[in-house]
């Protein structure tokens, strides 16, 4: 090939990279054949606890435990998703771009919203661009969060917005007033303490202010909850990873991100729409790309391009799986093993479990001594306990049961925490 | 209804069109635990309205979803800028194990240690090959990576009481996330011109650098897929004035064991492990953007840092970290895929990537330069930058050469891109592809030259053999319609 191309060797192609900089020696080990990788990655895996090494846990606060149907884990094996890129061409993606459409599609429904974008990086982000957006929609600059959301939100918010004259408030869940001057308020129901917030209440607070109100959920208590979309709400953002995502340390996620149609050129994100062919067939394909940064360069709604199309794709599929009455039954599920756990450890000597409204997969339970010293000693039993959150709650845990988490699991957690608190 | 053959009639319908009453795909377990009350109905809400098909209707809906698609494992793919190498099948079934894909971001670090080591072997790796020693592995995708990279550009200069500087200076053949995170940064956009051999031009680069300039945003090698020949003089301009040099990673496919970033005078850069490293695409994400910087700033990266201590690996935080910017530790079973390539190829494979890549686009460069004008008349890097302006003065453009190539079973190049080439057409084949392929695919783009003057028709109207000719984009703007609803 390099007799075609017309020179001796590759440095003839690369002359302009200085030479004294070309070819530096790099301090990578040997190549490993496909065998040898498989060794390395299973050690690597073992050093990590998990349900296969027997342990089990109850994290959960923005991750969380589900099972994942057998069709989600097929439909992933497909390269033509896995290994297809970015619809620019639609006329060559129409299966990525069809299940797009499914994905807002489900979003929609769920949310009760009319219009969803194919997806954002995780919830956090999701959220954070919807406060921006809602900044741009009302060209105001305060943007109020409820202090009963998980800290990555605002946190996430801050990253996102700190260089462009945004200021985040921190609003009481319990406030009867707000400021008049809020672009937003950005509530999380359930709260990062599990807790169902009064959505309409705030959503009409945000209106009488000639703010938006956006509203963080957890997709599977969507299940059984009323939808934000009933409350009038704006926009809605979630962490999309409890619908058939593996927990995976962390990511890849999504962020669902649904909003009035109303708001819709403000919205960041890919969507995706229908149309036809010259034939008159249906067909799908990007839509509303001026408000993208490759059109729109700096004055784009968002910098994002690559995002989670194919964790999308899980999304879908798992929603067709488990149909309309699957999420429901779910959603129950989840709830009546939930609140089982807290009810036996609310009765156990020390204990306690804060409970005033209802409450969707977590609750916090108040410990007879630091959270890290009962983690520590129900780790020695395999038990990966509760995030401790004694930093927002006096020895507080917060404790996820979810349907992975069966009845035995949860008696062994609770018959653990009454041996360590006999012991403390 | 007459039932016609063909295929014009692929069942389109949507799942909700295929929805019967009471079908089911999935049973969910009846609870073991005794009945718990369920909360006043004024929370509940009525069902919802997803799709009732059974489970072989849900396999096969996506199954012949899947076949509409061209994709790296079905057709060449030499979408340019975007690296479309073959993703080895075994990173996939490597990330996906229990150990891995089923631990919690927030498990105590003495219970995910594997994890840690992973994340920080990986780290050490991509430092080792920038050039570039401080590691975060925290942004989601490329402009993720960029945004971190501009925060710790700020921060930097906040720290040495510089804050005035809020001008990024970023080339007119930039990718368009450039400025858009610019904006987002709270930056300012000057944008520098090209000169007529594609590079930067240096003296217009030098009017535009002074005591505002915060940084410069450059794609080495160029979206061209063209390197500076200037560029040490280009980095000491951008030195010189006070300002840092951010290094776009998106073309690091053209650098691996070539040149390190870092040695040129690079102070940030980031890498798309979808595209260098061979993690898939997923038809658009997820992907992952590392951000990699000087010993100097990585007190400023985000948040997490995997580091070794004597009692273990931890995820740290830096000193004066731009903080988290999104939910967790970044795409894991990304970065576990990426680690699985490095470790796989090891020194000499790595080595090999880019030779490889940058012969194949050369070899297609050099075969079709005769019938096809080049961006700039050199040799280039990874990806070789054609115009379609002489076919164009004689009727067809650069979209309908493109939607011609599907009709061959090829991917489209990235088309009109960059902006600055008029009808662009960028082809990035990439080290996977044989000989053969190549070969192929030049033999078709000179056959659709030809056509030109034959049957011009079958360009225009092409695609003919894909599931749907070409879209009404304008209506789908027009008049949006983005969801399913039963009225249809």
């Amino acid at each position: 090939m390099l007799g075609v191309i017309g020179v001796d060797s590759l440095d003839d192609l690369i002359g302009d990279i200085p030479i004294e900089h070309r070819h530096p020696s790099l301090n990578l080990d040997a190549g490993l054949s496909e065998q040898e990788l498989s060794g390395v990655f299973a050690a690597i895996a073992a050093e990590n606890a998990s349900a296969v090494n027997g342990y089990i846990s109850f994290l959960g606060a923005g991750a969380y435990s589900h099972y994942i149907p057998s069709t989600v884990k097929s439909i992933l094996q497909r390269g033509e998703f896995v290994t297809a890129y970015t619809p620019y061409q639609p006329e060559a993606a129409q299966g990525t771009l069809q299940v797009g459409f499914e994905f807002q599609t489900v979003i929609c429904q769920l949310t009760g919203m009319e219009v969803a974008n194919a997806g954002m990086y995780d919830g956090p982000t999701a959220f954070a661009e919807a406060c921006l957006m809602a900044a741009r929609v009302t060209k105001r600059t305060r943007i109020g969060v409820l202090s009963s959301a998980d800290a990555r939100l605002p946190e996430t918010l801050l990253a996102y917005s700190k260089h462009q004259g945004i200021e985040i408030v921190s609003i009481d869940p319990n406030a009867t007033e707000i400021p008049d001057d809020l672009a937003c308020i950005g509530v999380q129901s359930p709260n990062f303490f599990g807790e169902i917030e009064d959505v309409e209440r705030f959503t009409n607070l945000t209106h009488e202010n000639g703010a938006l109100s956006i509203v963080h959920v957890n997709p599977t208590a969507l299940g059984m909850f009323k939808a934000p979309g009933e409350f009038d709400v704006d926009i809605v953002t979630a962490e999309g990873q409890p619908l058939g995502v593996p927990m995976a340390f962390g990511g890849p996620y999504v962020g669902l991100f649904a909003c009035k149609k109303a708001h819709i050129r403000q919205m960041p994100g890919r969507i995706i729409g229908r149309t036809t062919d010259t034939q008159g067939r249906v067909g799908y394909a990007l839509t509303l790309q001026t408000r993208e940064q490759h059109i729109r360069r700096e004055r784009a709604t968002s910098n994002i391009c690559t995002s989670t199309q194919l964790i999308g794709l899980m999304v879908t599929v798992y929603a067709a799986t488990l149909g309309k009455r699957g999420l429901k039954d779910l959603a129950n599920l989840c709830y009546q093993k939930a609140h089982y756990a807290a009810a036996e450890i609310d009765q156990l000597d020390g204990f306690s479990v804060e409970r005033t409204g209802p409450f969707f997969h977590e609750f916090v339970i108040t410990c007879p001594e630091s959270p890290a010293k009962i983690n520590s000693a129900l780790l020695d039993r395999k038990i990966i306990g509760g995030l401790d959150i004694s930093d927002r709650s006096n020895n507080g845990m917060l404790v996820c049961v979810t349907e992975t988490s069966s009845k035995a699991d949860i008696d062994r957690l609770v018959d653990a925490l009454r041996e360590i608190g006999a012991g403390s | 209804m007459t039932i016609t053959t063909g295929a014009g009639d692929i069942d389109r319908r949507l799942l909700m069109d295929r929805s019967v009453p009471r079908r089911v795909a999935f049973t969910v377990p009846d609870s073991d635990v005794p009945f718990q009350k369920l909360p006043d109905s004024s929370y509940l809400r009525d069902d919802v309205e997803l799709p009732e098909v059974s489970q072989l209707e849900v396999v096969r809906y996506f199954s012949v979803l899947s076949q509409l698609n061209f994709s790296i494992d079905t057709n060449f793919y030499p979408l340019g800028s975007c690296t479309m190498k073959y993703n080895p099948k075994i990173n996939d079934e490597l990330a996906n194990l229990p150990g891995l894909a089923d631990i919690h971001p927030l498990q105590p670090e003495e219970t995910v240690q594997g994890a840690i080591r992973l994340l920080k072997s990986l780290q050490d790796d991509l430092g080792e090959i920038t050039g570039l020693p401080g590691v975060s592995l925290a942004p989601l995708a490329g402009a993720q990576g960029e945004y971190a990279g501009l925060l710790i550009t700020r921060a930097y200069h906040a720290a040495r009481n510089d804050a005035e500087r809020t001008v990024a200076i970023v080339p007119d053949s930039a990718h368009g996330t450039n400025p858009a995170s610019a904006a987002m940064a709270g930056l300012e956009v000057a944008t520098v011109r090209s000169d007529d051999h594609g590079n930067v031009d240096v003296e217009n680069l030098r009017e535009l650098a002074d005591g505002r300039t915060a940084v410069f945003m450059l794609t080495i090698p160029s979206t061209m897929g063209l390197f500076e020949p200037n560029i040490l003089e280009i980095i000491k301009i951008i030195h010189d004035a006070g300002g840092l040099v951010y290094a776009d990673g998106a073309n690091l496919n053209a650098l691996l064991g070539i040149v390190k970033l870092g040695d040129l005078g690079v102070d940030i850069c980031h890498s798309n492990l979808h595209k260098t490293f061979s993690t898939p695409h997923g038809g658009g994400g997820p992907g992952s953007g590392p951000v990699m910087v000087t010993d100097e700033l990585a007190k400023y990266l985000p948040k997490p840092v995997a580091e070794k201590t004597e009692n273990g690996y931890v995820l740290a935080i830096p000193e004066a970290s731009i903080g988290p910017i999104n939910g967790f530790h970044g795409s894991f079973s990304i970065a576990a895929r990426a680690y699985a390539y490095i470790k796989s190829l090891g020194l000499e494979g790595l080595q090999s990537v880019s030779e490889n890549a940058i012969i194949g686009a050369n070899y297609i460069q050099a075969k079709l330069k005769d019938k096809y004008d080049l961006a700039a008349d050199r040799y280039c890097m990874h990806e070789a930058v054609l115009s379609a302006s002489r076919q164009k003065k004689r009727g067809v453009a650069g979209l309908d050469i493109a939607k011609r190539l599907l009709d061959f079973g090829i991917h489209a190049p990235t088309m009109y891109f960059p902006l600055i080439i008029e009808e662009a057409l960028m082809v990035e084949p990439t080290e996977s592809e044989s000989r053969e392929t190549l070969d192929h695919f030049i033999a078709v783009m000179r056959q659709i030259d030809d056509e030109i003057d034959s049957t011009p028709e079958l360009i225009h109207e092409a695609p003919h053999d894909l599931p749907v000719t070409r879209l009404d984009e304008a209506k789908a703007a027009r008049k949006p319609v983005l969801r399913w609803t039963a009225e249809g």
